[in-house]
C-alpha cells in the first residue's frame, strides 16, 4: 500500500509525458492541462490502493486513459470514425523510395524525414481515428510495452498490436501528404512501380 | 523484395509481417535471432527495417510536450485542497 504523502515524489516526474498524452488525445491544450489536473487528483486519492513497486507510470496512464474516455470524448461529443482503411506494409518507405532514385543519395527516406516538422508529426498522429492514435502514441511516444498497453487500454494484447499495425500504417500515409505538400515527395502514378529494388 | 534471400527459416514476407514486433521488442529471443539472421542476408529487408526504426524513433521525438508553466503548481494546489488530504500533502 502506498503513503499518499509520498505521492508528489513519485508521481510528479510523469507529468510532462501524462500532459502529452493528454495533448495528442484532446487535441486541445486547455483540455489537455485540465485532464492532467484530473488525473493527478484521481490518483491521489487512489494511491493508497497502488501496490508498491508495480509500474506506477502505465498506472497513472491507465487513470489518464479513462478518465479521457469517460469524460472528455462524451463532452466533445466529438465523431469518431473506429476504423481505417487499408494501408500496404512500408507504405512511406515504398513511396519515398522514389525520391531516392531522383537524388542518387544514400538513405534518402532518412532525409526526408528531417525536412517534416514536429507540428506535422502531431497533425499526422492527431487525425488518427482515437483507438489507434491511442495506441501508437502509447507506444512510440511513451514507450509502452505491448503488455502495458494491453493493461491501459483494457484490450487484448493482439487488439493492441492491431491497432498498433494499422495505425502506423495510416499514420505513415498522413506523412506523406504533408511530404507531398512540401514537395518532398510526388504522389506516385502508380505505387507499384516505386516498389520493387 | 523477392522471397529468395536469407535463410532457412525466414523469408521477406516473414520478415516485413513481424517487423513491428521485432522493432518494438516484443519477438521471443529465438524469433529476434531469426529475423537477424535474415536482415544480415538480405539488403532490402535491412534497408526497409532500418527506416522503419528511423521512423519510429522520429515520431516519439516530434511528439513530445513539455507541461506549461503553473500546471505543476496547479496539480499540487488541487491536491493540498482535497478534503480527503487532511493536510499530510504539503505545497
Amino acid at each position: 500500500m502506498a503513503d499518499q504523502a509520498t505521492f508528489a515524489d513519485q508521481a510528479m516526474e510523469f507529468m510532462s509525458p501524462l500532459y502529452t498524452a493528454a495533448l495528442r488525445m484532446t487535441r486541445n491544450p486547455s483540455d489537455a492541462e485540465d485532464l492532467v489536473q484530473e488525473t493527478y487528483l484521481k490518483a491521489y486519492r487512489a494511491f493508497g490502493g497502488f501496490q508498491e513497486g508495480t509500474n506506477l507510470k502505465a498506472w497513472l496512464y491507465k487513470i489518464l486513459t479513462n478518465t479521457f474516455i469517460n469524460s472528455y470524448r462524451a463532452k466533445k461529443r466529438r465523431p469518431e470514425e473506429s476504423d481505417l482503411d487499408d494501408v500496404e506494409d512500408l507504405y512511406l518507405y515504398r513511396r519515398l523510395g522514389g525520391l531516392e532514385a531522383a537524388t542518387a543519395g544514400r538513405s534518402a527516406e532518412d532525409e526526408v524525414l528531417d525536412h517534416f516538422t514536429d507540428d506535422d508529426v502531431k497533425a499526422a498522429l492527431e487525425a488518427l481515428p482515437e483507438q489507434f492514435r491511442m495506441a501508437v502514441l502509447l507506444a512510440d511516444v511513451e514507450g509502452f510495452a505491448y503488455k502495458e498497453i494491453a493493461e491501459i487500454l483494457d484490450v487484448p494484447i493482439g487488439t493492441v498490436m492491431s491497432r498498433l499495425h494499422r495505425g502506423r500504417k495510416a499514420l505513415q500515409k498522413a506523412l506523406l501528404e504533408f511530404g507531398i505538400e512540401r514537395g518532398l515527395a510526388t504522389r506516385p502514378e502508380d505505387p507499384a512501380a516505386v516498389t520493387q529494388e | 523484395m523477392d522471397s529468395q534471400h536469407g535463410g532457412e527459416h525466414i523469408d521477406c514476407t516473414d520478415a516485413v509481417h513481424v517487423l513491428y514486433q521485432f522493432l518494438d521488442g516484443e519477438l521471443t529471443e529465438v524469433r529476434r535471432l531469426e529475423i537477424q539472421t535474415h536482415l544480415r542476408a538480405c539488403l532490402p529487408c535491412w534497408e526497409a527495417f532500418d527506416f522503419e526504426a528511423e521512423l519510429k524513433i522520429f515520431i516519439g521525438k516530434r511528439c513530445q510536450e513539455t507541461a506549461p508553466d503553473g500546471l505543476r503548481e496547479r496539480v499540487i494546489r488541487s491536491i493540498a485542497e482535497d478534503p480527503g488530504s487532511e493536510g499530510m500533502f504539503r505545497l
